[in-house]
């Protein structure tokens, strides 16, 4: 049972993640997941001391974070990039002090042997939620990439669907620390849809491909973990990284 | 009759980083109106349209009676490269048209509609600017601002793309503002011509004021025009 639940949590985070991705790669901002992954881990590793929704830990960290960079970007007027390797190093560094080390490692690479019924719907919700909003966002976010004075001419707010595009990663984040832990939700975006790029001719083959082949990388990385006994979010990363080098191959 | 007025702009101040780059400017631009704006680089152009577009802060006033209105920015402000694969067709569907509406366009501004399947990073130069001219055109804008539509294009790439405009121009009475700095399109399309170097230089009908002296006024003595502001 557990393992049914685990495909299908798996399935559902990676199409969101792939999906939304494939707007990262666009946009250059895949490793922003990255650094919002690590800043993650104390709160994961502490809803796994305290034993509450992993998701949650993780949300109420990235709260915690993007609030703190603010406060120092306000305050310093550093680059955001700058500021935010400070702010999750340090949040990395301290889960490490303070939380028991098998706790963390959990943190840091995901852990789903223990997926409550309740955990399952809510992420399917969410992760429904994150590819609605973003389908609805995404050609408008394109033609921001593209010309901002272009898109507000056509009447686009680009600071509000900066934060809503900006909202949807960090949600995104939260559910997939999940199954991959802090340290590769990076992967978890950017993969599938590098992969994607190259196998798609446009727009629409681009984003849907970054979503199958994201749900598919978890999809297999949590058979494979079901089969062999490794941690599941090595190895979805490692699928889905092969199936970027197959798609090496076919390049268009 | 009168024509309408489609744009007053009056006591126009734009101040960007502590300086001022557009002063105390006034002017109006009427239906079917093409309004030809002339000055040297750096003299506030590009600010003017992007201002008048309510892209930047200003002082003053600037009413429009128009609400269709379309932009093409500066050749230079589009991220052209093959960053995604964006198609043609993907592109003009973010402005919510019909698959014949495009095609009709395309065909307007003498593209083929095998190029909708093309990436939108895969394109030439001339085809990209007559790409991006379709698309501001598409939804049928009573107005239209043009900023430098044929840098970077050859001779006869210019040429065709100002019979389009004008061919445009004609057929869906649309009032024209345009950046350029090319003399000859003032002299065969302009209705009027704003000449700015932060302030308005001279302002009417192209054959009035375009003399020699204006134009040395706008052109030919930049530096000095400069210094004499500082004396």
């Amino acid at each position: 049972m557990q393992f049914i639940l685990a495909l299908i949590i798996g399935a559902s985070i990676g199409a969101a993640a792939g999906y939304i991705g494939s707007l990262m790669v666009t946009k250059r901002m895949a490793l922003t997941a990255g650094s919002l992954g690590h800043l993650t881990i104390p709160g994961v590793a502490l809803a796994l001391v305290y034993g509450f929704d992993v998701s949650l830990g993780a949300l109420l960290f990235l709260a915690i974070g993007i609030a703190l960079i603010w406060l120092f970007e306000q305050r310093t007027k550093l680059p955001l990039e700058a500021l935010t390797g400070v702010v999750f190093a340090s949040s990395l560094a301290v889960a490490f002090l303070f939380l028991p080390e098998e706790k963390t490692t959990k943190a840091l690479i995901g852990d789903i042997s223990q997926i409550s019924f309740a955990a399952v719907i809510i992420t399917i919700v969410l992760s429904l939620t994150i590819f609605l909003i973003t389908k609805k966002i995404f050609s408008k976010m394109i033609l921001i990439s593209i010309s901002e004075d272009l898109a507000q001419v056509e009447g686009i707010n680009i600071k509000k669907y900066n934060f809503i595009y900006l909202a949807c990663i960090a949600l995104t984040v939260a559910l997939g620390v999940r199954i991959v832990g802090g340290l590769l939700t990076a992967a978890l975006v950017a993969i599938p849809a590098c992969t994607s790029r190259n196998l798609s001719r446009n727009l629409f083959q681009y984003s849907y491909g970054g979503m199958i082949v994201g749900s598919l990388s978890c999809i297999l990385g949590i058979i494979g973990f079901k089969l062999m006994g490794i941690s599941a979010g090595p190895l979805i990363i490692i699928t889905s990284t092969l199936f970027f080098l197959i798609s090496l191959i076919f390049k268009r | 009759m009168m024509p309408k007025k489609i744009l007053k702009v009056n006591n126009l101040t734009v101040t960007l980083d502590g300086e001022e780059i557009i002063k105390d400017l006034s002017f109006e631009v009427e239906e079917r109106e093409v309004l030809v704006i002339l000055g040297p680089n750096g003299a506030g152009k590009t600010t003017l349209l992007r201002t008048l577009l309510g892209l930047l802060p200003y002082q003053g006033e600037i009413s429009w009676s128009k609400k269709d209105i379309s932009y093409l920015p500066p050749q230079e402000l589009f991220q052209r490269k093959d960053l995604l694969p964006l198609s043609i067709e993907e592109f003009f569907k973010f402005k919510k048209v019909s698959s014949a509406q495009i095609l009709e366009i395309l065909k307007l501004v003498g593209l083929e509609s095998s190029l909708l399947k093309r990436r939108y990073g895969t394109l030439s130069t001339g085809q990209f600017q007559r790409m991006i001219i379709a698309w501001a055109l598409v939804n049928k804008p009573s107005v239209l601002l043009l900023d430098e539509p044929t840098s970077g294009i050859d001779i006869g790439g210019q040429e065709t793309i100002y019979s389009l405009l004008h061919k445009f121009w004609e057929e869906r009475n649309m009032s024209i503002l345009l950046v350029t700095h090319d003399l000859n399109i003032v002299y065969e399309h302009a209705n009027n011509v704003l000449c700015l170097n932060k302030k308005k230089l001279c302002y009417g009908e192209p054959m009035k004021i375009l003399t020699p002296e204006n134009l040395e006024r706008a052109y030919g003595t930049g530096i000095k025009f400069y210094k004499h502001k500082h004396k």
